[in-house]
């Protein structure tokens, strides 16, 4: 209610969410024990077949010769001090790789939500103001459409269209790797490549936003506070602005907060069709090639990112909406 | 008279073509005096509200609109004016008063801002004498602490609190006109008699002109200078306050007076020494509310401390208490909805508390509840036939026989027996509360927990329900605990009350010894805060 206690609040989310971080890498680390094959087998299969004493001395070096609950355990302890492996895959820290491919994930994250919520937002406003009209019409049509694309198709046909025959964005990478740019030059080169595939992330959650910001601009609309603002003679624009607008926002808020893990899951297919150096195309990668260590790896990165992005969600949501109570 | 301060002349509004009238409003005609209050009365359907919203051009607009007639303010027809015009009127020569308090105010601004919205919209002043402004409005309301009571949210106010800020709105800027839309309806009786008590003292001390429209005769009694009675769009009767209440003419004002319940309070019948059916002995139940997986801070309500009652076999007991007394809890509690912390309930000398669900299972059909909201404790998927039958049919009895008792329960609660086929969405408030009535009665129930069951009914449907109650009561030999805040009606139907705050029973007796001398003060405070008592009491 009062932000007095707001950081206090933040710490009490923060040691909820270790349960929650454990009871997912716990859950993760005993699916992928069902997995069939595993990295020794991988190994052995693309060295051309090796004998078993080999692949035996292999499983021991990464410590699978072992029960399953003693490898749960030591992950565990491990995960406690961050060490998260050894990737014998990549011939590399678990950690580090994680960390390289962070940034780009984050990037295509922040820029999708920005772009989706901001223009979802401000689409399901317009639509909302010009109800029942052809431009209403319009922008509703569209965002089913949109919503209703596979999102591979909708990656396909940009880089179909704006790369191969206009020829106006790359059609994969996420930098020119031969050009050597440095500074600003960099940084252009980077929203460049950014373009197309934070572009196919975003279309389904803006049509999303936007369907569900009109619903609500249209059933705020409809309350008594706003009839109490007509009747003390204040103007509809201004009643728009000042009373409905925010009352909307919320829900669609809430469902922002409730779509980043569906947000990272895009990311994994839209980083693959657009050869994104992240954490999905990681993940696809370590999945074909049994690298489990470094799956659980992005498992365990990818459940803090949802818990975080949640608790960055709520904490916005108490500045937004006063009668959310903390404490 | 002198000049009116809003004349309307012929005032027709018109339905959407789908609903069964044309008009809404069909050709009313009516004159506020300066510093006159004028009560609307009349029951839902009537087009008072509508009539109201005409006035400021509030009415939802395509659908519903006024098509004829004129209102003169001020010198102008504001149904000719502009929108422009319109908003300029708004606020500041014409203010509303609205119904709920709860959802008449933006829940995401505070509640000062809100008011302030009003000084910000149609005059000049500078930030700080607005705020000045404000701060003299919340006094004028009588709120306590108004540099903080601004500062609010209205989440964090009563409800009566936020209806004090409704009206500060209204006032700001002293309007010739006040329309008040059913302002009271949603409070309870006490804060329903001090926001009465505090519209008439601005009132006064303003000379403002007020339309205020209600369905409540008490409340009429108590406020009203000049009444008008309408029905379906039409004024039926008018005239001063005190010849439409001591003597209505045209034949549906009788009909409305006569059903006001009265406070006449209904008398014991002689008791006959066997043991009561039912028995709460020392109940208590505590709501904890924790904040989070790893608890945190608790807060604690008490909702029933020590609370023991009797109800004798045959007899009716009500449970008086405003909202928050805990009286739903209790009515929660005996039904078996709720667990009971600790304490006894026994009906008819077996324990019922305590119990689990399964244990509990056997013991249903011999509570019932009637719920207060017909139109939400209707399943509006099934037919009105097998939500009486289905009781009967989980105790065993076979649906050919249970469709047919629902038939004649259905014509016994004064419905057609084809009700059986239809869906409760074809009925009236009033009618789906006489299938509530059966739904309980089916399984031949030893007592029936009525909650409010009259609270969201006209004054005439709620007369008839009552009336039916009481048939039945007889015909069946029902027992009934009957929860209800209203006082009258507690008195027509119960031979006994128990008056209920903050979780305790405060005072407990026969219906006649406490109307003739309450002994507790929340008790008298209640009597005192029944709107127009003079007038009801002198009704005989």
């Amino acid at each position: 209610m009062k932000s007095g206690s707001l950081g206090g609040y933040v710490v009490r989310r923060l040691i909820q969410t270790v349960p929650v971080v454990l009871g997912v890498v716990i859950v993760n680390f005993l699916l992928l024990q069902l997995a069939p094959g595993d990295l020794a087998t991988v190994l052995a299969g693309e060295a051309g077949g090796a004998p078993k004493e080999y692949i035996d001395q292999l499983r021991a070096r990464f410590g699978h010769d072992q029960p399953v609950y003693i490898q749960l355990f030591n992950y565990l302890r491990n995960l406690i001090v961050l060490d998260l492996g050894y990737s014998f895959r990549q011939s590399a820290p678990v950690f580090d790789l994680l960390m390289q491919r962070l940034w780009p994930t984050l990037l295509l994250m922040v820029c999708t939500l920005v772009l989706s919520l901001g223009f979802g937002i401000l689409m399901g406003l317009l639509a909302a103001l010009w109800v029942r009209t052809w431009k209403d019409n319009a922008i509703s049509v569209a965002a089913i459409i949109v919503y209703a694309t596979p999102l591979f198709w909708v990656g396909l046909m940009l880089i179909l269209v704006f790369s191969i025959r206009l020829d106006w964005f790359p059609t994969s990478g996420m930098e020119d790797v031969v050009a050597f740019h440095e500074g600003w030059a960099r940084v252009a080169d980077i929203a460049h490549h950014l373009v197309l595939p934070t572009l196919t992330l975003s279309l389904f959650y803006l049509a999303l936003y936007a369907r569900l910001m009109r619903a609500s601009m249209l059933e705020q609309r409809g309350l008594d506070y706003v009839v109490t603002a007509r009747a003390k003679g204040q103007s509809e624009r201004r009643i728009t602005t000042r009373h409905v607008f925010r009352n909307a926002l919320l829900p669609v808020v809430t469902m922002a907060g409730v779509q980043t893990g569906g947000l990272i899951g895009g990311s994994v297919v839209v980083e693959s069709i657009f050869a994104w150096p992240g954490l999905g195309q990681l993940a696809y990668q370590s999945l074909f090639a049994r690298d489990y260590n470094l799956l659980l790896g992005i498992f365990f990165l990818s459940a803090v990112l949802v818990v975080v992005v949640n608790l960055i969600v709520d904490v916005v949501y108490v500045f937004l909406d006063p009668r959310i109570r903390i404490g | 008279m002198s000049e009116p301060a809003i004349s309307i002349r012929d005032l027709q509004v018109a339905l959407p073509a789908w609903s069964d009238r044309k008009l809404a409003v069909a050709g009313v005609s009516l004159d506020i005096a300066p510093g006159e209050i004028l009560c609307i009365v009349g029951e839902s359907g009537s087009g008072k509200s509508m009539m109201g919203k005409a006035i400021l051009g509030l009415l939802p607009a395509p659908h519903v609109r006024a098509v004829g007639g004129q209102v003169h303010f001020e010198g102008r027809d504001l149904l000719t004016l502009s929108e422009d015009a319109l908003r300029a009127v708004r606020g500041r020569r014409i203010a509303m008063i609205f119904q709920e308090p709860m959802t008449a105010l933006n829940p995401l601004m505070p509640v000062g801002r809100q008011i302030e919205e009003v000084l910000e919209i149609h005059t000049d002043l500078a930030p700080a004498q607005r705020r000045a402004r404000v701060l003299d409005l919340i006094r004028d309301v009588h709120l306590p602490d108004p540099e903080r009571m601004i500062a609010s949210y209205p989440h964090q106010l009563s409800g009566g609190q936020r209806q004090r800020i409704v009206i500060a709105m209204a006032l700001a800027l002293e309007p010739g006109l006040i329309i008040a839309d059913e302002p009271t309806t949603a409070l309870d009786v006490t804060t329903q008699a001090q926001i009465l008590h505090l519209i008439k003292e601005l009132q006064r001390a303003h000379g403002t002109a007020v339309l205020f429209i209600t369905h409540d005769f008490g409340v009429v009694a108590e406020i009203a200078d000049r009444v008008a009675v309408m029905r379906h769009g039409e004024v039926v009767e008018q005239g001063a306050a005190a010849d439409v209440l001591g003597a209505p003419q045209a034949d549906y004002t009788k009909a409305l007076v006569a059903a006001v319940p009265g406070l006449k309070p209904r008398l014991r019948e002689p008791a006959d020494g066997t043991p009561p059916l039912l028995r709460v002995v020392d109940l208590e139940k505590t709501y904890r509310i924790s904040s989070g997986l790893f608890g945190g801070a608790v807060r604690e309500v008490k909702a029933a401390k020590k609370v023991s009652l009797e109800l004798k076999r045959g007899s009716s007991l009500a449970l008086v208490g405003e909202s928050g007394s805990g009286k739903t809890t209790l009515a929660r509690c005996i039904i078996g909805l709720e667990s009971v912390e600790s304490g006894l309930i026994e009906l008819d000398g077996e324990r019922i508390s305590g119990r689990s669900r399964a244990e509990l299972r056997p013991h249903r059909k011999n509570i019932q509840m009637v719920f207060q909201d017909p139109y939400a404790s209707l399943n509006p998927r099934q037919r009105v036939g097998d939500i009486v039958a289905l009781g009967p049919m989980l105790n065993g009895v076979g649906r050919e026989e249970a469709i047919a008792q629902a038939r004649e329960l259905l014509r016994l609660v004064g419905l057609k027996p084809d009700a059986v086929e239809r869906y409760p969405h074809e009925f009236s408030g009033g009618q789906r509360q006489r299938i509530g009535i059966a739904r309980a009665l089916a399984v031949k129930p030893k007592l029936i927990v009525a909650d409010e069951p009259v609270s969201a009914l006209d004054v005439s449907v709620q007369k008839q329900v009552l009336e039916l109650l009481n048939d039945l009561r007889k015909s069946f030999g029902l027992s009934m605990l009957f929860i209800t805040h209203d006082l009258r009606v507690a008195a027509t139907v119960c031979e006994e009350i128990a008056i209920m705050q903050r979780g305790e029973i405060v005072e407990r007796g026969a219906t006649a010894d406490i109307f003739a001398a309450p002994s507790h003060p929340y008790t008298r405070s209640l009597f005192d805060a029944v709107p127009g008592r003079a007038w009801i009491s002198g009704l005989g």
